[in-house]
């Protein structure tokens, strides 16, 4: 297969085994080596140094002055847990998002139903519209959001209402493309299944494919969530200042002021949130599917040891 | 009976919630473009039958989107950005991803955390986290003036569009790289294998087989991260804020937070959406050929 690994390694010289390597599709690339690691270093340790500032132990976000905590509570009055601004925006923040999923989730999980088996007039423009929210710029949606709250639906004012309807409208299809795709890989027997024995379909739907889809619902609900939390454009637009303020619209405030290392603590805080609902997530997808990979790793690929 | 309106009702909740809450605002923003403002109060009236739309605002902001008018620097500033960016994302994000689909091995599980975890991580957090290493005694500065790269500290946040254009690629490449892995990923290997063996070059192998095949992965990050690029106005006001790097996003964001006069940004609005649906209708084309030239492999 490769031309490089067949000589001997000892006769090679670096032109011959730079040659070597371009010649060989396989072989260990290392430019692309060093340009991957160097992205990842660069997306990821700029988030990691604003996280050490948090723990600053003086006001500045550019130099380190040893580990404290009184950025989080240890301040009096600029502290997460002190300052009321910030501690009004984590609370609108997780607000948004506790909505944003008991609303959201159930839509979201009914219509990937509805469109995965519907068969008929309709279906077609409804899937398409369904697509809508996922490539509209928030900027587009956030226009439109607040003029329809001041020029049609007039009795809602811009504020929490708004903006969890806001925050759901756009979370919708996230949950419809999560659950749709577990759809597909379930297929369709096991409902056929049910109603050969006597199920009708409502029976076949909780006790059958509403266990199944259960992954998907608690997956989709973590990333509801998660979305819900990291964004900006529709909060804000939504926004009646004051108390509607999320963390993401007090970031963007403080950057654009004198931030403190409390802006850091409060994105932090807001950062572990977001990878532990999701890696709890994660972790109970791989509960409940479980037995089902053990099953089809046995009958697909039980020749090889996995 | 029952049997036939079953999905359908399951869709019906979420249907008309789309209809509320995206249609509806979608045409709001059309009437409100296309409508005029009260004399005394100074609010805009939206119009909702489209024969008796006013044209004149639209009219207004195509003007002065022309060369010389007062939006024309902005539109190409906005565009040039957008390119820009976007070609950057590509040069890092396609060996990036080419090297995690192909060659990562046993790290390949690692790498693809380390590419999704930016997406988990806000917006907003990345973009303060930028603020803090370009601030003028902030790391980025203390490093390029102790190695001599700078003799002093350069001001990267006081209106930089250079600053702008790597916040932005900084700020959309996870989302570019994700699909580009995707359809590098998918390709299958026998089809490199036989144009290695009906003896084409490592780099004629490239040219001819695995950009083509990743041609729609391409196109798909690049849609999927301009699209949002275009509507952009927190990136430039967070890490610049001046009006030399304005984008078309922060002339909607002046007319409708700022400046008062919500009927511009509304028209504004219309025209950004009808530029997107161009570029996206654009794009469906492309796929729609691609899969009509290509037979299914």
């Amino acid at each position: 297969m490769s031309v490089a690994a067949e000589r001997p390694a000892a006769s090679i010289s670096t032109g011959e085994r730079v040659r070597g390597w371009l010649r060989n599709p396989w072989g260990r690339p290392r430019f692309l080596v060093l340009v991957t690691w160097t992205y990842v270093v660069w997306s990821i340790v700029p988030v990691l140094i604003a996280v050490q500032f948090s723990f600053n132990a003086t006001r500045s976000r550019t130099v380190w002055q040893g580990f404290s905590g009184r950025w989080y509570w240890g301040d009096p009055v600029d502290s997460v847990w002190h300052d009321p601004t910030l501690r009004h925006a984590a609370l609108q923040s997780l607000k948004l998002g506790g909505a944003d999923v008991l609303v959201a989730t159930p839509i979201g999980v009914l219509l990937a139903i509805g469109l995965a088996r519907w068969r008929g007039w309709g279906s077609r423009p409804a899937n398409f519209l369904m697509l809508f929210p996922l490539v509209t710029p928030e900027i587009v949606m956030g226009v439109s959001l607040l003029l329809v709250f001041t020029h049609v639906f007039t009795f809602i004012h811009t504020g929490t209402i708004a903006q969890i309807l806001g925050h759901v409208t756009f979370s919708i299809s996230y949950v419809v493309v999560i659950v749709r795709g577990r759809l597909f890989s379930i297929g369709r027997q096991y409902e056929e299944a049910a109603a050969d024995l006597g199920a009708s379909p409502t029976v076949a739907l909780t006790r059958v494919l509403l266990p199944l889809l259960t992954p998907a619902i608690v997956a989709s609900a973590a990333v509801v969530f998660a979305i819900s939390l990291d964004d900006f454009v529709i909060s804000q637009w939504l926004s009646s200042g004051g108390g509607t303020d999320t963390v993401p619209i007090v970031i963007y405030g403080a950057t654009r002021a004198a931030p403190l290392p409390s802006t850091n603590a409060i994105a932090t805080i807001m950062m572990v949130l977001t990878l532990l609902s999701l890696a709890l997530a994660f972790l109970a997808w791989r509960a409940f599917t479980r037995e089902e990979r053990r099953a089809s790793v046995a009958t697909e690929f039980g020749g090889f040891t996995v | 009976m029952y049997r036939r309106w079953l999905w359908p009702g399951f869709a019906l909740p979420g249907i008309l919630w789309l209809i509320l809450l995206f249609v509806v605002p979608a045409y709001a923003v059309v009437a409100v473009g296309f409508g005029t403002v009260d004399p005394v109060l100074l609010q805009p009236v939206p119009l909702w039958n489209p024969a008796d739309w006013n044209t004149g605002w639209l009219v207004e902001v195509l003007h002065r989107l022309q060369p010389g008018g007062t939006f024309f620097g902005v539109a190409v500033r906005t565009i040039v950005y957008v390119g820009v960016a976007l070609v950057l994302s590509l040069l890092v994000g396609y060996p990036v991803a080419y090297y995690i689909a192909r060659h990562a091995g046993r790290t390949k599980n690692l790498l693809l955390v380390l590419i999704i975890l930016p997406l988990w991580i806000s917006y907003l957090m990345r973009m303060l986290a930028w603020v803090n290493l370009l601030a003028i005694d902030g790391y980025v500065n203390r490093f390029l003036t102790y190695t001599h790269v700078l003799s002093e500290p350069r001001d990267w946040l006081g209106g930089q569009s250079s600053t702008v254009i790597l916040a932005l690629v900084y700020g959309y490449i996870p989302y570019l790289i994700l699909p580009l892995y995707a359809a590098l990923d998918r390709i299958d290997r026998s089809h490199l294998e036989a144009a290695r063996d009906l003896g084409a070059s490592p780099w004629a192998t490239f040219r001819t087989v695995t950009l083509p095949l990743s041609k729609a992965g391409i196109l798909g990050g690049a849609v999927l991260i301009t699209l949002p690029m275009f509507g952009d106005y927190y990136t430039p006001n967070i890490v610049s804020g001046a009006p030399t790097t304005s984008m078309l996003g922060n002339q909607i964001d002046f007319y409708f937070h700022y400046g008062g006069q919500p009927t511009i940004g509304a028209a504004i609005t219309v025209v950004l959406a009808i530029f997107l649906t161009v570029l996206m209708a654009y794009y469906m084309w492309t796929i729609h050929r691609a899969a009509r030239d290509v037979p299914a492999v």
